[in-house]
């Protein structure tokens, strides 16, 4: 199918956050939307969907007029849309999930629901069990079974916000293979994202928006460079970084023991010194998250113990850690890192350190909010609540409400959804509290984010603790295969467990 | 200018709710055969018509708004306090007891009603606490914890009625011996109403206000109602608020009930509470939680309390119709809100 965007508008407020938008999508293509956080991307895309409504302007499928005013309406219309920040999965099973989507009209028996949805995988080469429960999927396997879903349900054209991340290479590669085969049946499948190194892969044709207006259209092959100065208005240059970590140690596990059903995770011992960052990789749910937990207080080890700067923290809770100098920034944003319905200046009100008297000193914590919206580059005002945020503002937000003097920063994800300037931005921020001393731990799904800020790196397979590597001397080949299990009895001997050694 | 026009589009969304209630209530009269205009205007006499009848609002108003304020407080913290009924009964047990110990001695009365007033709202910031340790610490939904302290609190009153404070000879339904006058708090002329259960009800309506428009700990108990996860994370202890949440409501519960004694009732009676708590909750809802609008809306629902009294005796009407109004009165407002939502929604 195809589709034009002509002149579209919508505001939020004062910001505009589509202007005049005109766009033509030919049908069989993989389309890429670029642009920097706060473009308007996902507006975009919400207006085709259905999900939300434009000022002006109008949408034209196959050369006539259409409007779409609910997501029900877009489907009807062919028009599916897997989400940024994916909804509410149900506790239900994978096949069941695929039968609520189901059109009226013939009411198909289960055992053919089971197998039309086999059929329609096998095309894709997925493999989801149809009687697991959908919250027990990583992020990539519910990606697959939306994508199934939407077929099922008719789609013609898919939209896919972000979909590369929080999901695994593996994951990543055979959703690209996917969408291929689905251009190659004629359908139209708009791909958003600020990966160029995505963009350039696979799609066909791109559209690069920034501050809401459309900049213009390229074709494959692409100049780099190019892209990045349409997107951004300026070229970007990565800065050789060094490692400023001291010697002191500041952080240590000692014997941990971890249960967190269906992992159980043993022998961790660790030393982490001031000033060094530490990359967590391994494939979602392989159990980086829960020692991430357990250095925080948030999860009780079995046995072992987490030392910080000298003081036994083992089974305290989460606010004695903070006391103590630890931040966690967890993956989901507005469940566990903001609170949605607060706005900004709230949100910097309630973490504040100073001016803690009775009343609030609401000139004061405005203005602090501004000068912080200044410095982290977040595109939005001292009242927005933060769930009106686009998703790379919200995690911006969440990092600027860190607290000042902080010895361990513990991050997941810090730079899911970050554009490239703004993931060099966090990461010089970062760099510059651990100048003064401040160490990082972090996981990540991008590998060349692990290699590049690491001093060393933890490797996670299925609840296993790799010794840690020296992050100059693995190469990101070496690290694909560890986090998919193979090499381990090459790298480390055949232990079933491994001691980390203390001193690197 | 935008702001200005979502808001007064809010408002007319709200008058649409008010004229639906009075609509379905006009509805009801009809299909029982009585004149509906006869019945509000007898319900509009009815509090406002003399000045006992304006006073006797007053009276009503008093523990409406301080109820209100309490599960304002609790409302922010994203808690359902259901339990405010055996809250308010528990201040008014607590408070007969004191008054009682102390009724023969030479204790000066100023000083018993003072201290009565004061175990009222410690009691009742017990009771209170109490459905709080249930919900944090025995993971009982405070909605659950709540019906059942109203329970137990409602049979402790009208066991300690008919049993250990029963009257001489007489236990009844009209509640345990009167107290004697020096014990009352001081009424205006010869009015049920007293000026200080007024001042004590603005005093109460203006530090709910400010604790929660203003303060640090307000805004914490609000980040703590909308997302209390992330509200852990950022490093506010949440469940510490949640039970000084329900201490505050519990407070202002048991000043609702230690005034019901002193002032209105002079004794303990059954039906100490009178709903008010449940109508608290109505009228919280009903303002989404906006501690400005508390004093207006409670003395509109005090004055349909008073007017309504007018419908069984002059109309032989029961007098249960100013409870269905103003029910249908919350209902049909927030169907408005939810019907606002959905047009102004995704626009
Ligand atoms: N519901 C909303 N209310 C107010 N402002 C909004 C709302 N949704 C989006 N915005 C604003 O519109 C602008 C564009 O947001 P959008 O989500 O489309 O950006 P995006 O290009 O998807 O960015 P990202 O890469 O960070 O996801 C942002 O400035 C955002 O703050
Ligand atoms: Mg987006």
């Amino acid at each position: 199918m195809k589709i034009g965007f002509n002149q579209i508008n919508k505001h939020f407020g004062e910001v505009h956050a589509n202007a005049d938008i005109t766009l033509d999508v030919q049908s069989g293509m993989i389309f890429g939307i670029l642009g920097e956080n706060g473009a308007g991307k996902s507006t975009l895309m919400k207006i085709l969907s259905g999900f939300i409504q434009p000022d002006s302007g109008e949408i034209v499928l196959d050369g006539k007029a259409v409007s779409i005013e609910t997501p029900a309406d877009a489907i009807k219309f062919g028009i599916g849309m897997l989400h940024q920040d994916p909804l509410d999965f149900p506790p239900m099973q994978v096949i069941d999930n695929f039968i609520v989507g189901q059109r009226g009209g013939l009411i198909l028996s289960h055992k053919d629901v089971i197998k039309a949805f086999r059929e329609l995988q096998s095309q894709f080469d997925f493999s989801l069990d149809p009687d697991a429960y959908v919250d027990t999927l990583t992020v990539g396997e519910r990606q697959q079974l939306e994508i199934l879903r939407l077929l099922w349900l008719g789609a013609r054209v898919l939209i896919l916000d972000e979909p590369t991340t929080g999901i695994s290479i593996q994951q990543k590669e055979k959703l690209f293979a996917a969408l291929k085969v689905l251009a190659g049946q004629r359908k139209t499948i708009i791909f958003v994202s600020h990966k160029l190194e995505d963009v350039e892969v696979l799609c066909d044709q791109v559209a690069i928006l920034r501050k809401g207006y459309l900049v213009g259209q390229v074709d494959a092959p692409y100049d780099t460079d190019q892209l990045v100065e349409m997107m951004f208005g300026k070229q970007i240059v990565l800065k050789e970084l060094e490692s400023v970590a001291q010697d002191k140690v500041v952080f240590e596990l000692q014997d941990l023991y971890i249960e967190q059903y269906p992992l159980a995770i043993e022998n961790v011992n660790f030393s982490l010194r001031a000033g060094e960052v530490i990359g967590l990789a391994g494939m979602e749910g392989s159990g980086q998250d829960v020692v991430l937990r357990a250095c925080t207080g948030l999860l009780r080890p079995v046995s072992g113990r987490v030392i910080v700067n000298g003081t036994d923290l083992t089974g305290k809770n989460y606010l004695e850690f903070m006391q103590n100098g630890v931040a966690f920034l967890p993956a989901s944003r507005l469940e566990e890192g903001l609170v949605p319905g607060l706005t900004l200046a709230e949100h910097f009100t309630v973490t504040t350190e100073d001016k803690q008297q009775l009343f609030i000193d609401k000139a004061y914590f405005r203005q602090k909010s501004e000068q912080m919206i200044e410095e982290y580059h977040i595109i939005g005002r001292p009242e927005t609540p933060v769930e009106s945020l686009s998703g790379g503002n919200q995690q911006r937000a969440a990092l600027s409400l860190l607290k000042d003097s902080l010895s361990i920063i513990l991050l997941e994800h810090p730079t899911r959804g970050l554009d490239i300037e703004s993931t060099i931005y966090m990461w010089d921020k970062l760099k510059e509290r651990c100048k003064l001393g401040t160490s990082i731990f972090f996981i990540s799904g991008d590998l060349d984010e692990i290699l590049r800020y690491s001093d060393r790196i933890l490797v996670f397979f299925s609840g296993r603790v790799s010794p840690p590597l020296d992050s100059a001397t693995v190469s990101l080949e070496q690290l694909g295969q560890l986090i998919g299990g193979k090499g381990w009895a090459k790298e480390f001997g055949d232990e079933e467990t491994y001691e980390a050694s203390t001193n690197p | 200018m935008k702001q200005a026009r979502t808001r007064s589009l809010s408002i007319l969304f709200q008058l649409g709710g008010l004229i639906l209630a009075f609509g379905f209530v006009t509805l009801i009269l009809l299909s029982i055969d009585a004149n509906p205009a006869e019945a509000f205007r007898l319900i509009w006499q009815g509090a406002v018509g003399n000045s006992t009848r304006i006073a006797s609002v007053f009276v009503v108003w008093v523990p409406l708004v301080l109820v209100t304020c309490g599960v304002l407080v609790t409302f922010t913290a994203g808690l359902w306090n259901i339990g405010i009924e055996g809250q308010i009964t528990l201040g008014a047990i607590f408070t007969t007891g004191v008054i009682r110990l102390f009724l023969d001695t030479p204790v000066h009365p100023v000083l018993v009603i003072v201290l009565s007033i004061l175990a009222g709202m410690v009691g009742a910031a017990i009771w209170a606490v109490l459905a709080g340790l249930l919900k944090v610490f025995g993971g009982v939904n405070e909605i659950f914890g709540g019906l059942g302290l109203n329970f137990i609190a409602t049979a402790l009153n009208i066991g300690l009625i008919f049993g250990a404070w029963s009257r001489p000879g007489v236990a009844s339904m009209s509640g345990t011996e009167p107290f004697p006058e020096a014990y009352w708090l001081p009424t205006f002329q010869n009015f049920r109403f007293s000026w200080y259960s007024i001042a004590l009800t603005v005093v109460g309506l203006v530090v709910i206000y400010f604790l929660l428009q203003g303060t640090h700990f307000g805004l914490r108990l609000k980040a703590v109602g909308k997302g209390i996860k992330s509200a852990f994370r950022l490093g506010i202890p949440t469940w510490q608020h949640m039970l000084l949440s329900f201490l505050i409501c519990g407070l202002f519960a048991g000043l609702a009930g230690a005034l019901q004694v002193v002032a209105v009732y002079h004794r303990l009676i059954p039906a100490i509470s009178s709903g008010y708590g449940f109508m608290g909750l109505m009228i919280g809802m009903l303002i989404n939680y906006q501690a400005i609008w508390v004093a207006p809306i409670a003395l509109f629902f005090a004055a349909l309390n008073i007017g309504g009294i007018q419908l069984p005796i002059v109309m032989k009407l029961d007098s249960t119709l100013t409870g269905v109004l103003q029910g249908s009165l919350v209902l049909f407002i927030l169907l408005m809100q939810g019907v606002k939502q959905r047009v102004l929604g995704n626009k």
